[in-house]
């Protein structure tokens, strides 16, 4: 009975390998075009493209086979097209040079446009000149892994997003790098998905930008030079960890900015050189620690609406603004950070200063509702004012003060 | 004229204060690049001493001076010289001096740790604030003879520049809150050549973007070579029309 097992394994195991050919594409191979290669495969086979400039339009899959390239050959939508289609199941993309992709006002056009799949894999290719780069549309599972994606936008209207994701559930995203897009990435009811290790720069709008977006983790990725740095909009159980949203300089623009997010925790993130490091807007129970902001104009803009949000041993250094709000109501809370402004004493050498810090200066409030007054940025009366303040709080809110701000930089 | 003004020059390089003032300088700019972190951060901490402490000096200095050499004045009055080479030989003597001062004592350690169009820019704005104030202290010496009363004056004028006037900016910016004072604010910075030179050097910094639409708005104005230029014009006119001022008055002056 047992042999007769193991021989069964092994005459299936025979058939499953004789079923999954290897399908060549390229000049003197097999087939010449991709398309035609696909329609004659089944699922669990291989089609194999070889070097070469293939101008095929919109190439459809849906079976699940592996589309692989070999050395990178060029598919190209002359402008026109999308690229490749997928709408099946486990299918994977792989190593192929996507360009030139088509632009329309009506419909999206992309490189890989993955319609109602699952468990798709688009793995290790170049995108370029693309409008959209990854499109997933109401898919499950899917992996977006160690693409390059580039496009040259120029501005929000007439360019697509880097990877773009519209209604779906456990996708993963890792080590892509997005260039040049309206969005590096965008998602929209999109839960439950890691997106680890990006590298999402010099985009015309967001680095980030996704809304209604629950429960979706975001670690190790770097948000550089971006139009508005990112934006993050109406979304629950957001976990950020260990992210870099870097010179995001500019009028409206923002390290990151979080309007309606709850219950979150942001924490190990580094916020440097932006203009408003981290902007919070309707924001609840957040947990804001161990990140670092450094260099910026302002480090966290909070804003009066924003409540039980709690920002625990996080790192303020060289910022022109530590803090600024626009109301004197304070509903979050602020301990054990570090503020390279602090003037207290700690006379227990506990490391813990004797007495609070106020972080939010008085000429931050000055600005914020009278922007005019940027006139008077580092004037001797300023500088009077601030110093004045600190010693009798009128104009500052009283209660947004850091009771155990540390006297040594915490090392993150 | 060359003759009174190296007379004033070497007069005023022997004076021990014009020494100090230059040691002063070095010392503050040596220990402020090596304390701070970064030598920008060093640049801003500096901006900071500059803008206070050069007005001041050059102001006090200038009219201290030319009170005491009143004799010196009414000597070269009483020998055939025009009253205006003697006024303008006294104003290049005094500014062509501080300037050394400044440029020795701020200037070369920028130079050295801040080589960039921004230091460049903070040393041109240091020379262009000290030739200001020099005659801005030659238009209160010679408003009067009592050496007190042209003292207080001019230590009103520093005090007006760097402080009063920023005061009364932002009261007029909480009366007129509703209205849109940008461009009345890029106007109201020609008013003071201390918060000319200011904005000059933040925008300069790159710290423009973080104030949204003023920054906009102050950036378009003094951001391009023109707009430097322009604000350079406006420093100059400072000099140049107090000057004038003070020149029409000792002409006048029966001393």
């Amino acid at each position: 009975m047992r042999n007769l097992f193991f021989a069964l394994l092994g005459v299936f195991s025979v058939v499953f390998h004789a079923n999954a050919k290897v399908i060549s594409v390229g000049k003197s191979k097999q087939f010449t075009s991709i398309q035609k290669a696909i329609d004659f495969s089944k699922n669990g086979d291989t089609v194999m493209v070889f070097p070469g400039l293939y101008k095929e339009g919109n190439i459809i899959i849906q079976k699940s086979i592996t589309l692989l390239g070999r050395g990178y050959p060029v598919l190209d939508g002359e402008n026109k097209y999308a690229i490749i289609s997928i709408k099946a199941k486990n299918a994977l993309v792989k190593g192929l040079k996507l360009q030139h992709t088509g632009r329309s006002e009506i419909r999206d056009l992309g490189a890989i446009m993955v319609y109602d799949s699952d468990s798709v894999s688009v793995i290790n290719n170049i995108l370029d000149d693309t409008n959209f780069g990854v499109y997933v549309q109401n898919s499950k599972k899917c992996t977006i892994k160690g693409n390059s994606i580039t496009a040259y936008g120029k501005d929000e209207v007439q360019s697509g997003n880097g990877i773009h994701c519209w209604h779906s559930d456990s996708l993963t995203i890792i080590g892509n790098k997005i260039k040049g897009h309206r969005d590096g990435l965008y998602f929209e009811f999109v839960k439950n998905s890691l997106i680890e290790k990006n590298i999402s720069t010099m985009n015309v709008r967001y680095g980030i930008h996704f809304m209604f977006s629950n429960q979706n983790t975001y670690i190790a990725n770097v948000f550089e030079r971006n139009g508005s740095g990112v934006a993050v909009m109406y979304s629950k159980k957001i976990h950020m960890y260990k992210n870099h949203f870097l010179n995001n300089w500019g009028d409206a623009a923002y390290g990151i900015l979080l309007k309606d997010i709850t219950d979150s925790d942001i924490s190990g993130n580094f916020f440097t050189e932006n203009t408003v490091g981290l902007h919070m807007e309707g924001c609840s129970r957040i947990k804001l620690s161990r990140n670092t902001f450094n260099n910026n104009g302002w480090a966290v803009k909070i804003q009066a609406s924003c409540d039980n949000n709690d920002l625990t041993k996080n790192n303020f250094t060289g910022n022109t603004f530590d803090i600024g709000t626009n109301g004197s109501l304070v509903l979050n809370t602020f301990n054990g950070n570090y503020w390279d402004k602090y003037e207290g004493y700690d006379l227990q050498r506990d490391n813990i200063g004797d007495i609070p810090y106020h972080p939010v200066s008085m000429y931050s409030m000055i600005i914020d509702s009278n922007p005019a007054a940027l006139m008077l940025f580092r004037s001797l009366i300023v500088t009077l004012l601030d110093k004045t303040e600190k010693i009798l709080p009128g104009v500052t809110p009283e209660n947004l003060k850091d009771n155990k701000p540390v006297m040594k930089k915490l090392p993150l | 004229m060359n003759k009174i003004l190296k007379y004033v020059i070497v007069d005023i390089v022997r004076n021990k204060i014009v020494l100090i003032y230059t040691f002063l300088l070095l010392l503050i700019s040596l220990s402020v690049f090596n304390l701070e972190s970064s030598a920008t951060k060093g640049l801003l901490s500096l901006l900071n001493i500059i803008l206070i402490l050069i007005p001041l000096i050059c102001i006090i200095f200038s009219t201290i001076y030319i009170y005491n050499s009143a004799e010196f004045i009414e000597l070269l009055v009483s020998q055939p010289l025009k009253r205006k080479s003697i006024w303008i030989s006294l104003f290049g003597g005094l500014t062509s001096s501080l300037c050394l001062a400044f440029f020795v004592g701020a200037g070369i350690p920028i130079l050295i740790y801040h080589a960039d169009l921004t230091g460049i820019m903070m040393i041109a704005t240091g020379l262009s604030l000290t030739i200001v104030f020099v005659s801005i202290a030659m238009l209160a010496a010679g408003m009067t003879r009592d050496k007190a009363k042209g003292i207080g004056l001019s230590i009103f004028l520093w005090l007006f520049f760097s402080l009063i006037f920023d005061a009364l900016v932002l009261f007029f910016l909480f009366q007129f809150q509703d209205y849109p004072l940008e461009r009345v604010m890029v106007f109201l910075s020609f008013l003071n050549p201390i918060d000319l030179s200011r904005i000059q050097i933040l925008l300069q910094m790159d710290i423009s973007a973080l104030m949204g639409y003023t920054g906009a708005i102050f950036r378009e104005f003094f951001g391009n070579g023109f707009g430097i230029m322009f604000s350079f014009v406006g420093l100059l006119l400072w000099a140049v029309i107090s000057l004038l001022f003070s020149l029409r008055r000792f002409n006048k002056q029966d001393l």
